[in-house]
């Protein structure tokens, strides 16, 4: 049980004993010998435990004093030959540096040609149709709200069964999932889309797809993979979605989709000394997930 | 048919009646003869044959004629009626001998020719146009082989990137520097190294110049800069320094051996230092720029680089006659004018200096929006070419410093420029990959040369006109032919 600091207490009002800063200087001294004796007759666990502490600190003392000589030592400053070089008059001015000589468009223009593309994300997850698509129930009857998407399909199934059995009921049946289909036309995009700048709604009653505004992506991180650097650009359009044309001309963008991208800002020329404008990049992550989109340039 | 004829007879003796008071001056504003009433038929070939008369040339030279400062390109009343001028008035006709030779513009790339592992820095023909060598950031100094279009020597010794390469005006030096601060001398015959390293900078190597053959033949001393804020002066044959110029605080940019035997220095502190060259003394310091100085050319500089060699390609036996022939083409080129400098920079503006008159700047020169990266004199110190940062060259009066045209047409910053011998074409390389040929008299776009796959660092146009060798990134030194 603590009595309070009264020897602090003490020290503070009266000060020290005459003779406590020799004492501790003699202690002090004596301690290395103390230990000494201590690790000497120390055997078993305590001798090891004992061993292993001296070690540590003897290598973290070498360690500091190698560091001290260091700082004072004068040493010749390595000057390798270092990659990418330039010329005087551009060596003090600061650039990105860029490890290698950039690809040109002219790579892209053959691929693009032949319609291949050696894609960083070769294959991806087939994204089905129900996971893509939310059905949004139109029409005036809220009454019916009960049936779920799912119900949607087991009343068909229903249907079907009944078409076989019961012809009485067949034609109300029939009815009333026909006129559930008819409002369920509707469809609701889930994953994330870019959608072009010119872009208007049709009238809500012509619109099949909705693409939901807050899922609406215009840029993309694109990852230069020989500059190894990344830039916020601009997305220009979608070119292929994995999952389907459809999807391609809707514009979303899933993993695996190849985008569009503006790169006039990265400076790129073709051969002919003309800025590249747009180049191709493969989307890397799941944007709907994460809420931004990252892509890898095709170089 | 016949009324036709006699129309066009009256015509001529209408256009004849119409005389127009003309004085003819040469660029520094001299005049020839007294003013005189010119028929208004006359163009500038009739003008031509004036001046020739005039001068009493033995030989017909090709003159132009600029009217406040536009070249005429047609005859006197057709210039007349355009520009509303008032034939009441004496209209000032300077007159401006051009080249009696004519460079064809390159036009295609005759080789590509791969050896160097890393980034070509600096390409530089010979004098005489007959060698080519290029420094790399490979370590290495390589001299070409001309005639076969092949690598002809490696030339190993250099520990970092060959930042600088310089030929001594007589051809029988080549001198490198590289970015740990040591220049080497090559035999540019053999490949091999004259001597040891010329150590003693601290910094990198940003330029060098060697002494002008007429001052000294055969060519023996040499300046270069450096990174360290000092300009050292060495000698090429006992490979010492002779004196270190101390004294700007910053790193020096840029240097050039003047005509006059002074040494130009311009560095980034802003300022430009004439230093004297038999003890080191400084002479002069040029204030005006408000930031760095980039670079720095003479109005002589192409006469100083080429020495005694001009475009007949003719060789010479003795030094003495070298020094001789290249103080003849040196004293034609300036003729009594001073040696003019111009300084580009970082604040977007290029000053035009005649330091051996003034400490004042002659003209300011704006018009850039970014920095100017390299200023260059045409060979006949008519015309100032400037590149920048803003992707265009622009091309001044070399006289008055007056702006003349912008040549807009590369995508990225302009590194560098050259010209042609006959000052009639205009080279650029830009960081656009391509080259670009203008041309000077119809201020447009003569030839577009893409073909390298990325930044052109170095351009140089042969002193005899007939190749051009570019170096970039792309590790390439490309050969363009006309």
């Amino acid at each position: 049980m603590p009595q309070g600091d009264y020897i602090d207490l003490h020290r503070k009002r009266y000060g020290h004993r005459l003779d406590f800063f020799e004492r501790k200087r003699k202690k002090q001294a004596r301690e290395v010998h103390k230990k000494s004796q201590k690790a000497q007759k120390a055997i078993g666990i305590m001798g090891k435990k004992i061993a292993k502490q001296n070690y540590a600190e003897k290598a973290l003392m070498k360690k500091t004093l190698a560091m001290h000589e260091e700082k004072s030592t004068r040493r010749k400053v390595e000057d390798d030959v270092q990659e990418g070089a330039v010329p005087a008059y551009l060596l003090d001015r600061q650039q990105t540096s860029r490890a290698k000589v950039l690809s040109n468009t002219i790579k892209q223009k053959r691929k693009e040609r032949a319609g291949k593309w050696d894609v960083p994300l070769p294959k991806v997850r087939p994204v089905a149709e129900d996971e893509m698509f939310r059905v949004v129930r139109t029409g005036k009857r809220k009454s019916e709200c009960f049936v779920t998407v799912s119900f949607f399909w087991l009343d068909l199934v229903y249907v079907y069964a009944c078409c076989f059995s019961r012809f009485m009921h067949l034609k109300v049946l029939v009815l009333f999932s026909v006129f559930l289909a008819a409002k369920q036309w509707k469809r609701m995009i889930t994953k994330a889309t870019f959608v072009g700048p010119s872009f208007t709604r049709k009238p809500p009653k012509y619109e099949r797809f909705i693409r939901p505004s807050g899922l609406r992506f215009t840029k993309a991180h694109v990852t230069h993979p020989e500059l190894k650097c990344t830039f916020n650009l601009e997305i220009i359009g979608v070119k292929k979605n994995p999952n389907g044309a459809m999807y391609t001309s809707l514009g979303v963008l899933t993993r695996g989709t190849i985008i569009e991208v503006n790169v006039s800002e990265l400076g790129l020329v073709t051969p002919a000394g003309k800025v590249v404008w747009g180049k191709y990049a493969q989307v890397t992550n799941n944007p709907e997930n994460d809420g931004c989109i990252n892509a890898v340039l095709l170089v | 048919m016949e009324v036709d004829m006699e129309g066009e007879a009256e015509h001529q003796k209408e256009v004849s009646s119409n005389n127009v008071m003309c004085q003819l001056s040469d660029p520094e504003g001299a005049t020839l003869g007294p003013a005189m009433y010119l028929p208004q038929s006359a163009g500038p070939k009739e003008l031509t044959q004036i001046v020739n008369q005039l001068l009493h040339n033995e030989e017909r030279f090709p003159y132009a004629f600029y009217v406040s400062d536009q070249e005429l390109l047609e005859d006197l009343s057709s210039y007349l009626t355009r520009k509303k001028v008032s034939v009441e008035k004496v209209l000032t006709i300077v007159y401006q001998p051009q080249a009696v030779f004519r460079i064809r513009p390159v036009s295609r790339c005759s080789a590509t020719i791969a050896g160097h592992t890393e980034a070509v820095l600096s390409v530089a023909f010979s004098p005489d146009g007959q060698q080519l060598a290029s420094g790399s950031g490979d370590t290495t100094v390589r001299l070409w082989d001309l005639s076969t279009q092949t690598p002809l020597f490696t030339c190993k010794g250099h520990k970092n990137w060959v930042l600088c390469i310089a030929w001594s005006p007589d051809g029988k030096y080549l001198v490198s520097g590289s970015k740990s601060g040591e220049l080497q001398c090559w035999d540019p015959k053999t490949g091999l190294p004259s001597g040891n390293q010329l150590i003693g900078h601290k910094k990198w190597i940003t330029g060098i110049s060697w002494e002008p053959v007429h001052l000294n033949s055969p060519c023996r001393r040499f300046v270069s800069a450096s990174k360290d804020g000092d300009a050292r002066i060495w000698d090429a044959t006992s490979r010492r320094c002779l004196i270190v110029l101390t004294g700007h605080t910053l790193a020096v940019t840029c240097v050039k051996w003047g005509g006059d035997g002074v040494i130009y220095t311009g560095s980034q502190d802003c300022t430009i230092k004439v230093w004297e060259t038999t003890q080191g003394k400084l002479i002069r310091e040029l204030k005006g720029h408000g930031h760095w100085v980039n670079s720095l050319a003479l109005s002589t500089e192409y006469v100083l680089r080429t020495g005694a060699f001009d475009h007949t390609g003719k060789q010479f036996s003795s030094p003495e006659e070298m020094k001789k022939v290249a103080l003849e083409r040196y004293n034609k080129m300036r003729g009594t004018a001073p040696e003019r400098l111009v300084s580009g920079s970082d604040d977007f503006t290029m000053f035009l200096w005649e330091p051996s008159v003034s400490k004042h700047p002659k003209a300011r020169m704006t018009g850039h929006q970014q920095l100017v990266n390299h200023v260059y004199f045409s060979p006949d110190g008519k015309w100032i070419a400037s590149a920048s940062f803003d992707k265009s060259v622009k091309l001044w009066n070399g006289a008055t410093g007056n702006f003349v045209a912008a040549f807009r047409g590369h995508v990225g910053p302009v590194y560098q420029i050259s010209w042609s011998a006959d000052s009639r074409l205009l080279l650029s390389g830009s960081k656009d990959s391509t080259l670009k040929v203008w041309d000077i008299r119809t201020q447009k776009l003569k030839q577009d040369l893409p073909g390298h796959a990325d930044e052109v660092f170095a351009v140089d146009w042969s002193p005899d006109g007939e190749k051009v060798a570019s170096g970039g990134r792309d590790r390439v030194l490309k050969l363009w032919m006309g």
